[in-house]
């Protein structure tokens, strides 16, 4: 949350206003990303909160306690997939989807009465695993740096008379000032260039 | 006009936004015809400093022509100059301008009642760079309200390309003041942290100021070719140990002055265990930055030693060895840029051929194309070291 909230801080009143806003720097996998670790967040939270309503639903009696600790373990997956890191955190979103897929798998028998529930929340995961490998790939592949693609700028010296040319040049017309220099006195005042303007 | 606006966390966009007037005497309207994305604006990008309002325009390099004066600064500015903004906005005539502490301006800051809560005392308004510093409009953008404009400009002759004086606003003074204030005296090792653009101006800064050797660390490839064509020695820190290089470079002793131009944002990978340790307690919100580089510097620099910080860092930084620091007399520098008291120097030296400091731009586009260029920059895609916009 902007600190801004909290502190009431607003933009100055003759600032310029956003009349319309234009396209963004948020490619369409980083906003999946997003959407994911929020739902990480709303699952890890349902999980902590109500592990015997869930069990219950799925037919998963006895297994609260597993149940909470994936919802900490989504809250976990949350933090890097919503920070800038999301990759990190999309691959641990992905690892989990397997132990969710996994744990369901154990439900998927007709001698459990909740059966179907268990089956429809699969296919659930199984939908959303989809997604958070397709975001996956598309956040690694926005960001990536290309392999071989390093460019060689060893011809941008920005010291048009040559390195070994210029070195010390700039001691022949300037010295440390006072402030600055080992003996560490208090500056003296300088007037700046532009203020002789 | 259009401009580079925040809105949240990597969303930047090319909005289309009310212009701005003149507001206060001291005010000018400059038409902007170049600006750049700073290494320090990803730390917005990535909403490190929570104190940014969706809707606040982006930039603090920028350069262009006066299109409107306000009446108390008529005597210094007039319409059709050509001027480069710095990114601190100064007075002129607090005490801390005096001395030529702008970037401590007391004045400038309109919000100084949020700078007093978050630095003990207000520093000076930046353009561009959260509600901390005031608030202002930024200069990613057609057109630009300086304020206090009868100080904050640096006047430039027709005839130059944007290229060679844009970075009069930030990366040249801010490199240069970092090779000054690490006191470099001829016959001394000089290390670089970070090959990113200010570290760029600091390797070329420390050449002209007399070191006998620098040597550039990064882990890009790229980047360490444009620091080795400036004369420096290179460490891969993904290839080599920084500490045996460095000692091994200095006949045991470490290098007498260590800049800093990394900050806050240092690369997070296994090889530096630190590093990842720092990231989570960030994506935690328990730490602000990854002093890695800090810890690294005061470890290996000589005793008696100047370690000179550029680097931005925002807030709390957690095991910075501050025992190392003392035991070892180390001398600490380091300021956001005093950028109008180096300056005419620079400006001096950029028209006597001593330093083209164009040669740091990797990507020249139009503004429009500024939302994908923050992720290009971000992730160092494309050999991108230094992206430079024209509205």
């Amino acid at each position: 949350m902007p600190l801004t909230n909290i502190t009431g801080i607003a933009r100055s009143e003759g600032d310029p206003k956003v009349e319309r806003k234009g396209p963004s720097s948020l490619t369409g996998a980083d906003q999946l990303a997003r959407a994911l670790g929020w739902f990480s967040v709303g699952l890890g939270l349902a999980e902590l909160i109500a592990p015997g309503r869930l069990a219950r639903t799925l037919g998963l009696d006895g297994k609260e306690g597993l149940i909470r600790a994936y919802g900490a373990r989504e809250l976990a997956s949350a933090v890097p997939t919503l920070s800038i890191d999301k990759s990190v955190g999309l691959a641990a979103r992905i690892g989990g989807d397997a132990l969710d897929l996994a744990t369901l798998a154990g439900a998927l028998h007709r001698d459990n009465p909740k059966w179907r529930n268990a089956a429809v929340a699969t296919a659930l995961v199984a939908g959303i695993t989809l997604l958070d490998v397709a975001a996956f790939k598309g956040v690694k592949a926005a960001h990536a740096r290309e392999p071989g693609a390093d460019r060689d700028y060893s011809d941008r010296s920005g010291l048009p008379r040559g390195a070994q040319a210029s070195r010390g040049l700039a001691r022949k017309d300037f010295d440390i000032p006072p402030d600055y220099n080992a003996e560490g006195r208090v500056a003296d005042a300088l007037p700046a260039p532009a203020l002789q303007a | 006009m259009k401009a580079l606006v925040w809105h949240g966390k990597e969303d930047i966009r090319y909005d289309t936004v009310s212009d701005p007037a003149i507001e206060h005497p001291r005010d000018a309207i400059i038409k902007v015809t170049s600006c750049a994305i700073c290494g320090s604006d990803l730390h917005l990008f990535h909403n490190l400093v929570p104190a940014m309002l969706p809707g606040d325009i982006m930039g603090h390099e920028t350069m262009g022509e006066v299109v409107d004066v306000g009446s108390a600064a008529k005597g210094s500015l007039k319409k059709g100059d050509r001027v480069v903004i710095p990114f601190t906005i100064q007075c002129g005539e607090c005490d801390q301008c005096r001395r030529g502490n702008f970037s401590v301006c007391e004045r400038s800051n309109r919000k100084k009642e949020v700078g007093d809560k978050a630095f003990g005392h207000a520093t000076a308004g930046l353009f561009g760079y959260t509600h901390l510093t005031g608030g202002y409009p930024g200069g990613q953008a057609e057109y630009l309200r300086v304020p206090f404009a009868d100080t904050t400009h640096i006047k430039v002759p027709h005839g130059i390309d944007d290229e060679k004086l844009l970075f009069l606003s930030d990366i040249l003074p801010t490199g240069w003041q970092a090779a000054v204030q690490a006191d470099i005296q001829p016959g001394d090792t000089v290390a670089v942290w970070g090959c990113g653009p200010v570290g760029q101006m600091a390797i070329r800064s420390a050449i002209l100021l007399g070191a006998e050797q620098v040597v550039a660390i990064d882990h890009l490839p790229e980047r360490l070719s444009m620091a080795a064509a400036a004369g420096a020695i290179t460490i891969d820190f993904e290839q080599e140990s920084v500490v045996e290089r460095l000692n091994a470079l200095t006949k045991g002793r470490g290098p007498d002055k260590c800049i800093d131009a990394v900050g806050t944002e240092a690369h997070v990978n296994l090889g530096q265990p630190d590093t990842v340790l720092d990231r989570a307690k960030q994506m935690l919100m328990a730490e602000n930055d990854r002093p890695h580089v800090l810890r690294e510097m005061i470890y290996v620099c000589r005793p008696g030693g100047v370690i000179s910080i550029v680097g931005v860092y925002l807030g709390l930084s957690d095991k910075v060895p501050m025992g190392q620091a003392m035991n070892k007399g180390l001398t600490f520098r380091m300021a956001q840029t005093h950028v109008p008291r180096w300056t005419g120097d620079l400006l001096r030296r950029i028209e006597d051929g001593q330093i083209d400091p164009s040669f740091v731009i990797t990507h020249k586009v139009d503004l429009s194309k500024g939302p994908e260029m923050y992720a290009t920059f971000r992730d160092k895609a494309d050999g991108c070291v230094k992206v430079m916009l024209q509205p």
